[in-house]
């Protein structure tokens, strides 16, 4: 019988997690079968995820779409050689692959048996010798068991002979889900979509929250973040993006606060308006794409007079980061191209001259204090919309009357 | 509320954040492109072979040999002759491109690379269209010599300084007939004539007359231009359609390998958009609209500076600059408001106008134009385009005289 094309999926962390592993396990099967093409057929098998991809697809589609899947380690190409299956179709396989490798530039190989099915008659270092033999025979690559180019791994079970060679990396992390849902501040520039990228990437679901100050920005950032949302779905599936009607606050603290301190006064509004988009969403934590001491807003002075309105954990993933590291991972995920589109995320209007850079936070409150925060807040809630953005495209997503949304834990 | 572009909720400052259209009540941003006349989409439409049930034929290759063939050349010829005419040339001396900015590409790379060996030396302005400025840089790298001539507070050049200018290895003088910024009239005939002059007739004139076509005379031809710049879609034609005149006997060096359009650009014709072009373009010499426009826009900024008093224009006077555009300053009845905010709080009355032109409003600095005029700092980040066109009613502007001074209202009384 011939081989058929297979997708092998490898993950690490998911298989340390003891008693919850079954849990983990059937997130990142459903976080698979949502990546790969629809007909894809998925399972674990052996510590493994393995795909079939339906009659047709490209296997660079099937791997593209495993590389976005957290919880994988390793994305292989590799084939399913059916049992029984005698030592010369293993080799003729093992000799199918290496040929391959060789093909994309590789010049020694090594070949990496197991034998689960202890019944097979060859035991794993003789397979090993068998198997060099002839693909040194057959291909004339250069056997090397320190550093070879390719690995050809064979892994001989009851139902059947899998074989694989190199392989790609995954996005690491832990399954989408498996964390619950946070919600990010999106703003369209660099870090923010950055910031999302890693608290998805250790399992979690993921809302946004974008405040929008139509006119003084335009429909032109918006679709930036819409866009940006859209990087973020497809790791993830759908992202839940509120739009927040700002710009009645963003005016109101233009009136009534001091200059040096709107900005600290406007993000703690931010994050205000963001626990209340939380609560309906029933995310468990914010997330900001703060980087220690980039801006003005950004020092721990700062940090901490913004950050005390949260009731909920406040992640700040780059908080370490330094901007060329945060640039470089925008541009590995795909957000940075959207991120630089020259539409402003905050008007030059607003953006005070001096800013206090370490501000106590008595004064901060103080200032806030002067606003009528129920008011503001209830009105920009009412007049905001939330958005369920696919890579495809987005799409209107009212919440429901009581403010729940679906529960968490699905991949979306 | 009537005309009101779309509904509010109680206590909302603004329309909800990208939800739903806008609706368009008075386009005013006309220089950048405008909507196709009616006669314009017949046109076009007999040409792509849509018809049920079976298609007449008439959007054949013109490279075909049968008679359909020859039926779609000759529906490119009536259209080149069309064109041609309004600059009183002759169809050979007609190229068809994809836009304004290719015949600007083609006609400043061309005639340089062509003329080399004479010389290293063009002439432009300071305020010339970006993609004229392209092609100037674009040479400078490859060794050219470039001299930028200031312009007047009206944004003028005089003949005079384009004499002075010339220099024994002047190759070609660029600059554009009416600019699309401010609406500065060049007066292209004496510019022509003085060229000539101290050229001795070896620098060529080349003239973007992509904002004149159709709103001013063009005799190009007559007044010794020897390259012109033409766009379809500023006279109500379709984008993606354009020309370059060529007077003959004068040389180009060609981009691409090919036959078409005299080796110059090779490919299959864009029949139903030079049979747009060629529409507009009769529309034009059919009922020119100068003396409309004109009238239009100086009964609209009149209107406009009674109902918001200290709005003043930049560059030349309205009354001199061409009939279709009017770039006003709002320095004085929005203080410190930038011109995208601006254009962002009309766009929600549903009037669409200019902050820089189409091309510049994207990249973030202030407008070379404005610059070049040498204004005053503050009124180069709050002014605004307002540019009418072939199907500019007197309704639209009469809604638009009512909704720009609402939208500031709104603007002034959340700033304070």
């Amino acid at each position: 019988m011939a081989a058929e094309p297979l997708l092998i999926g490898r993950y690490a962390e998911v298989a340390l997690k003891g008693g919850n592993r079954p849990d983990f396990e059937r997130a990142l099967l459903r976080a698979a079968r949502r990546q790969l093409p629809a007909g894809s057929d998925v399972e674990l098998r052996g510590s493994r995820l393995l795909a079939r991809l339906p009659q047709g697809v490209p296997v660079a589609a099937g791997t593209a779409a495993l590389q976005r899947c957290f919880g994988l380690v390793t994305v292989q190409a590799g084939w399913r050689l059916p049992r029984p299956a005698d030592l010369a179709a293993i080799a003729a396989e093992a000799v199918a692959v290496a040929r391959r490798a060789a093909a994309d530039g590789a010049a020694s190989f090594k070949i990496a048996a197991q034998r689960a099915d202890k019944t097979f008659p060859l035991t794993s270092p003789a397979l090993n010798q068998e198997l060099g033999a002839a693909v040194a025979a057959a291909t004339g690559l250069r056997v090397d068991v320190h550093a070879p180019d390719v690995e050809v791994g064979v892994d001989v079970r009851d139902d059947a002979v899998y074989l694989w060679g190199g392989g790609l990396p995954g996005p690491g992390g832990l399954p989408t889900g498996t964390a619950g849902r946070a919600l990010v501040l999106l703003s369209g520039g660099i870090d923010s979509p950055v910031a999302a990228y890693l608290a998805a990437k250790r399992g979690c679901l993921l809302s946004a929250a974008y405040f929008h100050t139509f006119p003084y920005t335009g429909d032109g950032t918006r679709q930036k973040v819409l866009d940006l949302a859209r990087v973020l779905a497809s790791y993830t599936g759908a992202v839940r993006l509120w739009v927040g009607q700002f710009t009645g606050v963003q005016l109101a603290v233009q009136a009534a606060v001091p200059e040096p301190l709107r900005t600290l006064v406007v993000r703690r509004l931010m994050l205000r308006l963001a626990e209340a988009f939380s609560r309906r969403d029933r995310a468990g934590a914010l997330v900001t794409g703060d980087s220690l001491g980039q801006v003005a807003s950004q020092t721990l002075e700062s940090l901490a007079a913004v950050g005390e309105v949260a009731t909920l954990p406040l992640l700040r993933p780059l908080v370490g980061a330094d901007k060329t590291e945060i640039v470089a991972l925008a541009r590995r995920i795909g957000t940075y191209d959207i991120s630089i589109r020259p539409f402003d995320d905050c008007c030059t209007l607003f953006a005070p001259r001096h800013p206090r850079t370490r501000p106590t936070r008595e004064e901060v409150r103080q200032a806030e204090a002067a606003l009528d925060l129920d008011a503001l807040l209830a009105a920009a809630v009412a007049g905001s919309e939330r958005l369920l953005v696919t890579p495809e495209g987005a799409r209107p997503d009212p919440p429901g009357r009581q403010g729940a949304g679906p529960a968490d834990g699905t991949a979306g | 509320m009537a005309g009101s572009p779309r509904g509010r909720r109680a206590g909302a400052c603004y329309p909800e954040p990208g939800g739903g259209p806008v609706r368009l009540l008075a386009y005013l941003d006309n220089a950048a492109t405008t909507p196709a006349l009616p006669e314009v989409a017949q046109a076009m439409l007999g040409v792509l072979g849509a018809e049920e049930p079976a298609p007449a034929g008439a959007f054949a290759n013109p490279s075909a040999v049968h008679r359909w063939g020859l039926a779609a050349a000759a529906a490119v010829a009536e259209a080149r002759r069309a064109v041609a005419a309004m600059l009183g040339a002759a169809e050979d001396e007609l190229i068809f491109t994809s836009g304004g900015t290719e015949a600007n590409h083609l006609a400043l790379l061309g005639l340089c690379r062509a003329r080399r060996r004479r010389g290293r030396h063009l002439l432009t302005t300071a305020i010339e269209h970006r993609s004229v400025l392209a092609a100037c840089d674009a040479l400078a790298a490859e060794g050219w010599a470039v001299t930028r001539l200031p312009v007047s507070p009206q944004g003028l050049v005089s003949p005079e300084a384009v004499a002075a200018a010339v220099r024994p290895d002047t190759v070609l003088c660029s600059l554009a007939h009416v600019n699309n910024e401010i609406g500065a009239v060049q007066p292209v005939e004496a510019i022509a004539a003085a060229l000539r002059r101290a050229s001795g007739g070896a620098a060529a004139l080349h003239v973007d007359g992509v904002q004149a076509l159709g709103k001013l005379p063009t005799p190009y031809a007559a007044w010794g231009v020897d390259l012109a710049s033409l766009s379809a879609h500023k006279i109500g034609g379709p984008k993606g359609s354009g020309a370059l005149y060529v007077r003959r006997g004068v040389r180009l060096a060609p981009a691409v390998a090919g036959e078409q359009e005299a080796g110059l650009r090779p490919g299959t014709e864009n029949v139903p958009g030079l049979v747009g072009f060629g529409a507009a373009a009769r529309a034009a010499a059919s009922a020119p609209p100068g003396a409309r426009l004109r009238a239009q826009k100086l009964r609209f900024g009149a209107g406009l500076r009674a109902r918001l008093p200290g709005l003043c224009a930049n560059g030349p006077d309205p009354e001199d600059a061409a009939p279709h555009i009017l770039n006003l300053c709002f320095c004085a009845v929005a203080p410190g408001v930038p011109a995208e905010v601006l254009l962002h709080a009309l766009e929600a009355e549903g009037v669409a106008c200019s902050a820089g032109s189409a091309c510049s409003a994207r990249h973030h600095e202030p407008s070379h134009v404005l610059a070049a005029l040498g204004l005053a700092p503050e009124r180069l980040a709050g002014s605004l385009r307002f540019s009418l066109g072939p199907r500019t009613s007197d309704a639209e502007l009469d809604l638009a005289l009512e909704a720009i001074p609402a939208a500031l209202r709104r603007l002034a009384d959340a700033i304070r």
